[in-house]
């Protein structure tokens, strides 16, 4: 009996330390990025590192700006926000008003199984299929550019942004909609002015998520968009992004070099922008539910 | 023509409008979810119809051969399977205990609001961002080297969100009364979770794995500095040696080899594919089933 309550008691505190982990991995992050990342400000300010227009982080002397690449990660993200919010939010729309029976669970499975396909197999769709195409519509002389990447990023964001807004639809209750129509409005209109207003919160909440990830997105956005560290002035050019830059340097640098550190700041700056956003996507998710 | 009856024409018109522009409305979001719904029937396919006729036993059982543009994938998916069965070893007990607290033990006090926004965030951290974290903390603070053990302990980090929230959801659909006929039986609580509640959310906790995990089987950012080898000529002998997996062996396929079939490229694709949708597929079916068999 003793026996029992000391092994119970032994799994109970398991229990709670597990509960308590995902505290303590979030903070284990911040802490390990901020250990290898902050030692880059010795040498180079803050100021400089978010606004220096120069990355050449082997050259000499080295620069470490990451400003083109933020710029490269927000007009990747904007590009790709532009395509698949609005179209992830008529497929939704479609999906849970319009559709029925079979055509909906199929649709749904399609767009569903998109989430599922690994980031690395996009990205070299994009590449030998996508960039190509980008080439010889627009005559540049790269397919791999910011729009390449804008594209591929979408339909990587597309199935958050569908589940989440179908989700938030469904939520409406049954009747706002049948109100709605009792005043004779088309149903089109009733999705316009009463459907879409009501689940607001939650389609806000499904374009923050959507957008998170894109911005985190690593490999399909290194392989489709050329990976030139300068400040992008169209969409046609080829741009490096902040994500990108550290797979693709990180397996380069020497440890404990500036440019090591470099690559950890940029992480911090990644898991800030992220954290930003989900936070936003909580806020906007759980006012859904009151 | 009398005011009434033109006001019920000028109503009649206005309502033909409304009609037509719901039809062309409805058009438009048809042809949007076609498109998006057909852009992955065309990804899969693709891959699918390039990738089926490089398959053979001989790809997917032998090693690559002359600077990788021949021979197999072998060590590429022996990695892969090795390394998502060390994630799963990993992350299921400690996702599923964390689960468990959440729902059986914590109160909803400020501490838990904390836990659960943690949750959140962790959910949203990019990938390769825990993959500097992985280099950081189990490659270079615990000096694990870049090795399966590294890898597999930073998938976990990155799968347990994804547990968690599936096991949360398991648990909380096992009806309270299950717990109370438990307890009123003299049951302590740990008794009650263990006999009355765990059993039937096992279901709803092995699909979330099971997603959990094919979304880790496909990641390449986070195992790109902490087990991925561009080319290993052996299988690794044990979880601190380094071994190449499927989605970094494409990533290389793609980039770095230059004069490569594309055949092989697509036929490598393919397997990384079918292993993800295989594993989804698992899963769906698996929670289909266990709707279709659950008494309450």
């Amino acid at each position: 009996m003793r026996w029992r309550r000391a092994r119970e008691r032994l799994i109970e505190t398991l229990i709670r330390l597990s509960g308590f982990s995902a505290i303590a991995i979030v903070m284990l992050i911040f802490v390990f990025l901020l250990k290898e990342g902050v030692a880059l400000f010795r040498t180079v300010p803050l100021g400089e590192f978010l606004t220096g227009q120069r990355w050449y982080p082997i050259s000499e002397p080295p620069g470490f700006g990451v400003f083109p690449l933020i710029c490269g990660s927000l007009l990747v993200t904007i590009g790709a926000a532009m395509l698949s919010v609005p179209l992830g939010i008529a497929s939704a729309l479609f999906i849970s008003e319009i559709a029925r029976g079979w055509m909906k669970e199929l649709l749904k499975a399609g767009i569903e199984l998109f989430a599922a396909i690994p980031s690395v197999v996009l990205g070299f769709i994009g590449m030998t299929l996508l960039a190509p195409l980008i080439r010889q519509a627009f005559h540049v002389p790269t397919g791999l550019t910011a729009l390449t990447g804008s594209i591929t990023l979408a339909f990587m964001a597309m199935p958050t942004i569908v589940s989440i807004t179908e989700d938030a639809l469904t939520a409406v209750p049954r009747g706002y909609r049948e109100a709605a129509m009792a005043l004779g409005a088309t149903r089109w209109q009733m999705m316009v002015r009463v459907l879409l207003p009501a689940a607001g919160s939650g389609i806000v909440a499904a374009v923050m998520l959507g957008i998170g990830r894109v911005i985190g997105e690593t490999m399909a956005v290194m392989m489709v968009t050329g990976n030139a560290a300068v400040i992008p002035h169209t969409m046609l050019q080829p741009v490096r992004t902040l994500t990108a830059t550290i797979a693709a340097e990180m397996g380069e640098t020497v440890r404990g070099s500036d440019h090591y550190f470099a690559l950890f700041a940029i992480g911090i700056v990644l898991f800030v922008i992220t954290f930003v956003v989900n936070l936003i996507a909580d806020r906007f998710l759980h006012r859904e539910q009151r | 023509m009398d005011p009434a009856t033109r006001r019920v024409q000028a109503a009649d018109r206005q309502w033909r409008r409304a009609e037509l522009i719901q039809r062309v409305a409805f058009a438009l979001l048809f042809i949007a979810t076609l498109l998006v719904a057909l852009a992955s029937v065309l990804v899969m396919g693709l891959i699918l119809i390039r990738g089926a006729p490089w398959l053979s036993w001989e790809f997917l059982t032998t090693m690559p051969a002359r600077g990788m543009r021949a021979g197999g994938i072998f060590p590429a998916i022996v990695g892969t399977l090795e390394l998502i069965g060390l994630t799963v070893v990993f992350a299921l007990p400690m996702g599923v205990a964390a689960a468990i607290y959440l729902t059986e033990y914590a109160r909803d006090n400020w501490m838990n609001r904390f836990i659960r926004l943690a949750i959140v965030n962790l959910s949203g951290v990019p990938s390769v961002v825990y993959g500097l974290f992985g280099l950081g903390l189990f490659v270079i603070f615990c000096r694990f080297g870049t090795s399966l053990l590294a890898g597999a302990l930073t998938l976990a980090i990155m799968t347990l969100p994804v547990i968690i929230t599936a096991s949360e959801e398991a648990l909380r659909s096992v009806p309270q009364s299950f717990r109370e006929v438990s307890h009123s039986l003299g049951a302590s609580r740990w008794q009650t979770v263990r006999h009355a509640v765990l059993p039937f959310a096992v279901p709803g906790i092995m699909t979330g794995t099971i997603l959990g995990i094919s979304r880790a089987a496909g990641e390449t950012a986070p195992i790109l500095f902490t087990v991925a080898a561009f080319y290993v000529p052996r299988l690794p002998h044990s979880v601190f040696d380094q071994a190449m997996a499927l989605p970094y062996h494409l990533y290389v396929l793609s980039t770095q080899i230059p004069n490569i079939p594309q055949a092989h490229r697509y036929g490598t694709a393919l397997v990384l594919l079918l292993l993800v949708l295989s594993l989804n597929v698992l899963a769906v079916v698996l929670r289909a089933r266990f709707r279709r068999k659950r008494q309450w």
